[in-house]
């Protein structure tokens, strides 16, 4: 039997991370999924494991100026009935799994999950979100892209936890997301789409498009991006085709029991392109 | 590991494996099988308990993880007001069929109820959305739920 430890305070979470690079537990929505056995059976874990869902230290939400910062072990559903966190950030938290995993399932667990269909990651990479990652003798605070590296992959060390997301606060008045699963509850992305904009006096002043599930870890590229800001209307109609196949040449999807290539990478590129079109356009008018 | 928590109104503990599955916890150690195992991994809601009033699965939840925690199955809530009038509710509109995923469908009423009174369908839907019911349809459920919200004005 494995150990498994319940930390009094989040100090004492860092200290037996330091001496037995335990895994971290906040809900366990996907790790005990993962880990699963025979029914009536532990489910099986090659390390001890660390409780950290009942710490406080790092299940609150902080606003500042200019930032945001959410505490890793916050649940998806305490997010939702938060005042302070973003609409665009709600928007996709009421769409992830059912009630009673956003009840338990937290935040923090979604991005160290790192699955490239990880729902709450692509507002995230547009949001320009960072995670602050703790040790006993190290703060370190990274942007999310730099964090997860690959499917289940992140630069978290062993003895590491991550305490909180830190978001910078932007007032978006275009915000656009769709999932695309097989049904409305709890279905696993197939693939997902986020669109994010500010339009001012008749012009894009900032956008953010990221794409879900059609690569090894999400896709937001700040080069092509750049190709739309300061555009209008009609500069943009104009551009649709070339921003287009620049992120088709970005988008790598697989075959998977979920989904194929050819779907994924088809409907990525008309969520594009609906987005620039039909909800961006007619949005600058 | 010692775990204590309250089950049911009651001040409980058990001394287990902490990554024992909250669900056998409660069936095994307790003996409450009005929990079931459907799925085990978080997608039926037939092993759906509340925490803290809040609908969750028992099958991915870890026992250690429910330390403290204050944790109602359907034996508890049973004993309520509320319960009569989902389970009265439920036989009006036909709810049960072969009754497996009842316990949890009542309890994520419950969990509805306690946040919004008077739920339209589609908050009712959603928050049934995580328990699934191979008989009914979902639509007398849905029935029950909106029949219960009206009969039972006042308990929730």
């Amino acid at each position: 039997m494995v150990r498994a430890y319940r930390p009094p305070d989040f100090q004492s979470a860092l200290t037996i991370m330091r001496e037995n690079r335990a895994i971290p537990l906040a809900g366990g929505t996907d790790l005990m999924v993962s880990r699963r056995r025979w029914s009536g059976l532990s489910p099986f874990f090659a390390k001890p494991v660390l409780f950290i869902g009942h710490l406080e230290e790092i299940k609150r939400v902080e606003i500042d100026i200019t930032n945001i910062k959410i505490g890793s072990a916050c649940s998806l559903a305490s997010l939702l009935e938060h005042r302070e966190i973003p609409e665009v950030l709600k928007i996709v938290i009421s769409q992830m799994a059912t009630p009673a995993i956003r009840n338990i399932g937290t935040l923090g667990g979604n991005i160290c999950n790192a699955s490239p269909a990880g729902d709450a990651l692509p507002v995230l990479y547009a949001m320009d979100a960072s995670v602050v990652l703790q040790r006993k003798a190290e703060i370190r605070t990274l942007p999310i892209e730099k964090f997860i590296t690959g499917p289940g992959e992140t630069v978290l060390k062993d003895d590491e936890l991550l305490t909180s997301i830190i978001i910078p606060k932007k007032s978006y008045n275009v915000g656009f997301y769709r999932k695309v699963g097989t049904r409305q509850a709890n279905s696993l992305s197939k693939l997902s789409f986020q669109g994010l904009a500010r339009i001012e006096e008749g012009k894009i002043s900032d956008i953010r498009i990221s794409f879900g599930a059609v690569a090894m870890t999400v896709i937001r590229s700040r080069e092509i991006e750049e190709i739309l800001i300061e555009k209008s209307g009609k500069e943009i109609e104009k551009l649709i085709p070339e921003v287009s196949s620049l992120y088709s040449a970005v988008i790598k999807p697989i075959d998977d029991q979920r989904s194929n290539i050819r779907y994924r990478k088809t409907i990525s590129l008309k969520l594009l392109r609906y987005f620039l079109r039909t909800v961006l356009i007619s949005k600058i008018g | 590991m010692k775990i204590n928590f309250i089950l049911n109104g009651k001040n409980v503990w058990v001394e287990t494996d902490p990554l024992k599955r909250l669900l056998d916890v409660l069936r095994e150690d307790f003996g409450l099988t009005g929990v079931k195992e459907g799925c085990g991994e978080g997608e039926c809601g037939t092993c759906t308990v509340l925490i803290h009033g809040k609908i969750a699965y028992s099958c991915i939840i870890p026992v250690g993880a429910a330390d403290h925690a204050e944790i109602m199955t359907i034996e508890g809530y049973r004993k309520t007001e509320r319960y009569k009038a989902l389970q009265d509710a439920f036989a009006e509109a036909g709810s049960v069929q072969c009754g497996f995923c009842t316990p949890g469908f009542v309890l994520a009423a419950e969990s509805l109820l306690r946040e919004d009174a008077r739920p339209g369908e589609t908050a009712i839907r959603e928050a049934i959305s995580g328990n699934l019911c191979r008989c009914t349809g979902y639509n007398m459920i849905v029935e029950g739920i909106k029949i219960a919200s009206l009969k039972g004005k006042g308990l929730w």
